[in-house]
């Protein structure tokens, strides 16, 4: 019992918390990313993509029911992630009250430095992005059900699509430190594999940026259209 | 060469610091930084100020006594050395170097750019020995140890605990250190019976003392005079991990 309590009490067992959170939470943008490329073979295929992912579960679960106990989860696995990054934030920001005067930056990369911030960027990009397709309050022509027109609406607007874009960028900064980094933190560390964390990650972070990105640009550049 | 210096000046650990202009003439580039600092003094006690305080020992780079953030790298801008074994050769004439004490709430500062690195004893008392009493030395090689782990616990000892892992760290956090110092006697036979009992002690400690929390930024790597990989950090994490279930 002692010895599960000090994982729970230390900063180690939080970023094993903030790891296995976040290896969930990029899971889950792996299968999102995928989904949304199903776009590309017209409305509706991708209407009936959208409609499928309430009917998963099917004939278990009624009509909605599979996407209420995903969505439940999702939001643990987030609020544990930050809960998990707060805690550690707090313990160092209190680790070092009396900052230099001047600065070299040692770090490995530049993402590392991002993770706090572009954890909050994420953070407000969740709630906007929620608003804007699934409840659709922050949407000027929301349709409930046609997922693909009001997709298609809604990154017409060049505002809009630009906010996702950047999101996603912030998304790539914080997926390629963070999975290196929850390979560290859970010394996933052979010395055979080790010098392809990098890269690897790289690799999956492009992989993914621009998978996302593809849904708006190809909308601005009318590739993507209303039939 | 003559160069500038912003010094960190502080009287004691409950008084406020600040930084003080110093100029160093007539400096030979074959000079250490510490042969630098000492020129310096010099002339303050002839004016009859105090000195500049800084702790130093060995200075050869084995003891791990001194440590100043130099221009905001630990140890100065050279990788793999410590502050005793930077030269002036580095610098140019006229340029103005700002040298800082190592900073983190659990090393406070003495007094100018000395620090209390007592919280670093307290890891290693908290676990990094072995405890059996194994008589006198054995011979060489009476247990046999794979040659990649005995060569990584001798990457780990080298570890000299000069601290410049904690005071490179955005988190200040001594996490290098830590797992530098479970990892040499953990990679060992010697060190098994220990093991688990050990990172939970140290963690658990450094963590007492007011250390940060590591987010791999890697700056403690680019920073350790002895060139201590993240490597341990990772290997110190599994440890960890595999304690939480004994
Ligand atoms: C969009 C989905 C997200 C994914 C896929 C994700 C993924 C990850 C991963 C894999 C890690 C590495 C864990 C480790 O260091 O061991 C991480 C760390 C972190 N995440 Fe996230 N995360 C997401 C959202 C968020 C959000 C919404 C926040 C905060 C509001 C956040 C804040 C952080 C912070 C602060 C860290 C630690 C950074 C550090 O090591 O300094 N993340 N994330
Ligand atoms: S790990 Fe390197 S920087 Fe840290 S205390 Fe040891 S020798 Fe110094
Ligand atoms: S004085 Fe001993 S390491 Fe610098």
């Amino acid at each position: 019992m002692r010895s599960v309590f000090s994982l729970y009490r230390s900063s180690v067992g939080k970023k094993i918390v903030m790891a296995i959170s976040g290896i969930f939470l990029f899971l889950w943008i792996v299968g999102h990313m995928l989904g949304n490329l199903k776009v590309f073979f017209g409305q509706e295929a991708f209407d009936h993509y959208a409609h499928g992912l309430k009917e998963l579960g099917d004939p278990f679960l009624l009509h909605g029911q599979f996407l209420w106990i995903i969505r439940f989860v999702m939001l643990a696995i987030i609020v544990l992630h930050m809960w998990s990054a707060l805690s550690v934030y707090l313990q160092s920001r209190a680790a070092r009250r009396l900052g230099y005067r001047k600065t070299d930056d040692l770090t490995f990369t530049y993402a590392s430095r991002t993770m706090r911030w572009g954890g909050v960027i994420l953070l407000v990009y969740i709630v906007y992005h929620l608003l804007h397709f699934t409840v659709g309050s922050a949407h000027p022509q929301f349709v409930p059900g046609a997922a693909y027109a009001n997709l298609v609406i809604g990154f017409r607007n060049w505002w809009v699509s630009g906010f996702y874009i950047v999101a996603m960028l912030a998304l790539g900064l914080h997926l390629y430190h963070g999975l290196w980094s929850a390979c560290q933190t859970l010394n996933f560390n052979n010395p055979m594999l080790r010098d392809l964390r990098r890269p690897v990650a790289l690799l999956i972070t492009l992989f993914i940026v621009l998978g996302f990105c593809s849904v708006p640009i190809s909308v601005l550049a009318g590739i993507v259209t209303l039939p | 060469m003559n160069l500038i210096l912003q010094v960190w000046r502080q009287d004691g650990p409950d008084t406020k610091g600040r930084f003080v202009r110093y100029e160093a003439n007539n400096i030979s580039d074959h000079a250490s930084f510490f042969e630098m600092l000492d020129i310096v003094n010099e002339q303050l006690v002839e004016k009859g100020e105090q000195q500049i305080h800084f702790s130093h020992d060995c200075r050869e780079g084995i003891c791990g006594t001194c440590g100043m953030v130099i221009n905001g790298t630990p140890h100065g801008p050279d990788p793999g050395i410590t502050t005793c074994q930077l030269h002036m050769r580095r610098f140019k004439d006229g340029d103005e170097i700002w040298v800082e004490p190592f900073r983190a709430t659990a090393m406070p500062v003495i007094k100018d750019l000395v620090v209390d690195r007592s919280a670093l004893d307290c890891i290693i008392q908290a676990g990094g020995y072995i405890s059996a009493n194994t008589g006198n030395a054995q011979d060489a090689n009476a247990i046999p140890i794979p040659k990649r782990d005995s060569d990584l616990a001798m990457d780990a000892a080298a570890c000299i605990g000069c601290g410049a892992c904690v005071a490179a760290c955005p988190n200040a956090s001594a996490m290098l250190f830590t797992s530098a110092k479970v990892s040499h006697l953990g990679l060992l036979p010697q060190g098994q019976p220990e093991r688990f009992e050990r990172v939970r002690g140290m963690v658990e400690t450094m963590e007492d003392k007011g250390f940060g929390n590591c987010t791999n930024h890697g700056s403690c790597q680019n920073a350790c005079p002895k060139e201590i990989s993240v490597d341990f950090i990772a290997r110190l994490n599994g440890d960890f991990l595999k304690a939480g279930f004994k």
